[in-house]
């Protein structure tokens, strides 16, 4: 490094960045920034300009920002009517509501089943965590479509789980499972279960085995340790584990398109709809600022109550 | 480092007939292949303050553990206040424990850490509240009552550790290291803060610590433990003056080890044969025979130094000051023996203007017979 930092070329680049304003420091952090500045910035503001814009038969097929008026001077066409019109109709509404209840329940199932499993792997020995842990992962090496298809196999009307349970004699004609919204959750819920166990484990992993002794020695039992001593100190990763889940299951697309049924009403859903079906970007793009919004919301309410916590 | 002075008949193990608190027999505990307590036998009396001594690694915290009812002993029993422990879980056990590492709960308040105990008896909350900073004030941390652990020194975290061991007032309190963690003032203050609590309190307390100064400063009696066996149980004069083996002579303290035989085991007169200083008169005792193989400890403190030879005794060796170390109240030496054996001597410096013995002088070493403590193995 002191040889790097001594050589001629590396002094000489310094030199020449320390002419223009830049620092070593503000060069590591331009890379970051650089690639969030074309890839999520560039577009974001597309988006907005053309969610202001009115949707128009053409190529493409939303009005310009700029038109030239009759006395030759600049206008600037923009309107919120796109917004009005989201608020105004209901199916929007009922759109963004019934997603935010579906991501919302699908996050409380993933933390309820996640949190035994995160539990457990913290808790068991070495060799055998490992195994647990790869097991976790393991589901990522296939194509997510692919295990979204093989549950569609077990929930169909024919599928694996009523034909067992059929020719088990317990039911005597077949389930409808496939196309509601249970078969929503379920696929939501095995999906983004690993997001859930991921930051749970890494958080109960850091958990002091003598804080526990320590509780059961004072008298605590295990169900009583847990709620006063487990649970508060794994609250860190309840969140970051609820918010992997909670934010991609907002926008989810895929799952609800191919296990839920024609009332299952998602904005992902909607989005896909508006953009290929009627064609409609300014609308389109107005439904995904909103619900670029409504993911960001709780992830700034969250960060600011933590960061109030760590003040007092 | 001399113990604690009590009075002869509060010494309930002098009494054969006095009812120990907690008792353990023949307790084993075995990790897989490895035996970390072995046939482990002990009563400690209600009120005591026992300090079990040893390495890392000797047993003692497992046994501890076994006390407190993190373990399960894999073979023998535990009773506590008469009652068998096998299947007392930790949490309905007569103890409290206090960690090495504290183990306070980080997102409570000092106050709530301690009144956590309390408020599992099912004390009401303003009734655990006012014990708990009533104990605080005692640990002098009524102050801080609301802070969290995180903003606490190493010192006062301690405190807090031990204000929630001891606010449900356990009949039997478990020490691991408790000190272990301070810096050396600090520590010798806590070390006397300790034994007033535990005075006032009446609490039986054991201590694990492998710091013998501590063990000596604390405790009532020390048990001394090697390889999860306890060597040696007694108080800190028995186990410092009455060595029984070479472990526990070389562990408490410094101390000059010579091998040898035993050469006359007369009732009236008792020669040792010691290789490294020829023979050597010890006070007659019981158990020795003729040629039986011995060990000779002498303590720095019991050899003498003088200049010219000591016409009293006859265990008396010439050498040569090849070290010495001034610490104030007393010299360290290293002298060497004309047949090269280094003996370890030190001298309490009584006389501001006294001429000391330095380096390179030849002296003569001597001790009474009373000096040599004859260990067996």
């Amino acid at each position: 490094m002191n040889a790097l930092t001594r050589s001629v070329p590396w002094r000489g680049t310094a030199w020449a960045f320390g002419k223009l304003g830049l620092s070593g420091r503000s060069l590591v952090i331009a890379v970051p920034m650089l690639w969030l500045g074309v890839f999520f910035l560039a577009p974001f503001f597309v988006l907005g300009r053309i969610s202001l814009a009115e949707a128009i038969i053409a190529r493409p097929p939303f009005t310009p920002l700029f038109e030239r008026a009759p006395d030759g001077s600049l206008e600037i066409i923009a309107s919120l009517e796109n917004y009005r019109f989201l608020i105004e109709d209901a199916l929007y509404r009922n759109a963004y509501l019934s997603s935010i209840r579906v991501a919302l329940i699908s996050t409380i199932f993933a933390l309820l089943i996640g949190y035994p499993i995160a539990y457990y792997i913290a808790r068991a020995p070495e060799p055998k965590r490992s195994i647990l842990l790869l097991m976790v992962i393991l589901p990522f090496w296939t194509s997510f479509l692919l295990r979204v298809y093989a549950w569609m196999g077990f929930l169909r009307t024919n599928g694996v789980i009523n034909n067992t349970l059929m020719s088990l004699g317990i039911i005597d004609a077949p389930l409808r499972m496939m196309h509601t919204d249970l078969a929503v959750y379920i696929g939501i819920v095995y999906t983004y279960l690993p997001f859930m166990i991921l930051p749970l484990y890494a958080n109960l992993t850091k958990l002091d085995g003598a804080l526990l002794e320590a509780s059961s020695d004072l008298g605590a039992s295990p169900m009583v340790t847990f709620f006063t001593v487990t649970l508060p100190l794994s609250l860190p990763g309840i969140v970051a584990g609820s918010m992997l889940v909670f934010i991609p299951a907002i926008g989810e697309y895929v799952i609800p398109a191919l296990l839920g049924g024609p009332d299952t009403l998602m904005i992902g859903r909607v989005l896909w709809d508006e953009f290929f079906s009627s064609r409609d970007w300014p609308v389109a793009s107005a439904v995904a600022i909103v619900m670029l919004f409504l993911v960001v919301a709780p992830i700034m309410w969250l960060q600011s109550v933590q960061n109030r916590r760590g003040i007092d | 480092m001399d113990g604690r002075v009590i009075a002869a008949e509060s010494k309930p193990w002098q009494n054969p007939s006095a009812q120990p608190f907690i008792s353990l027999r023949g307790v084993t505990k075995r990790f897989g292949n490895f035996t970390a307590v072995s046939e482990v036998d002990l009563d400690i009396y209600r009120s005591e303050l026992f300090c079990l001594l040893g390495e890392s690694g000797c047993g003692k915290s497992t046994l501890l553990r076994m006390l407190a009812g993190f373990e399960l002993p894999t073979t023998g029993s535990i009773r506590i206040d008469g009652e068998d422990m096998a299947r007392v879980p930790p949490d309905r056990r007569p103890t409290n424990m206090m960690f090495q590492s504290y183990a306070l709960f980080p997102h409570m308040t000092v106050e709530k850490n301690v009144a956590y105990g309390l408020l599992r008896e099912g004390l009401k909350k303003s009734p655990a509240y006012e014990r708990a900073r009533e104990m605080l004030r005692m640990v002098k941390l009524e102050k801080l009552a609301r802070r969290k652990p995180d903003q606490l020194s190493g010192g006062q975290r301690q405190r807090v550790a031990l204000a929630r061991s001891l606010v449900k007032r356990p009949k039997l309190l478990l020490l691991d290291e408790p000190l272990g963690a301070l810096d050396k003032k600090l520590r010798e203050e806590t070390q006397f803060e300790l034994i007033k609590i535990q005075e006032t309190l009446g609490v039986t307390f054991i201590v694990v610590t492998h710091d013998q100064d501590e063990a000596m400063t604390l405790a009532t009696r020390i048990g001394v433990m090697k390889d999860g066996v306890i060597e040696q149980i007694g108080e800190p004069r028995e186990i410092y003056e009455t060595p029984r083996s070479r472990f526990v002579a070389d562990f408490i303290g410094t101390v000059n080890l010579f091998g040898g035989k035993v050469d006359v085991a007369a009732p009236d007169m008792m020669r040792l044969d010691i290789h490294e200083l020829g023979p050597v008169l010890v006070p007659p005792q019981t158990g020795l025979t003729h040629g039986q193989t011995i060990w000779g400890a002498v303590r720095p403190e019991r050899f003498s130094l003088s200049r010219a030879r000591p016409e009293n005794t006859q265990n008396a060796w010439k050498g040569v000051v090849e070290e010495m170390g001034y610490i104030g109240h007393m010299s360290q030496y290293r002298i060497r023996l004309a047949n090269g054996v280094l003996i370890r001597v030190s001298q309490s410096n009584r006389l501001r203007d006294e001429d000391p013995i330095s380096w390179d002088e030849k002296v003569w070493v001597s001790a009474n017979p009373a000096a040599f403590r004859v260990l067996t193995r």
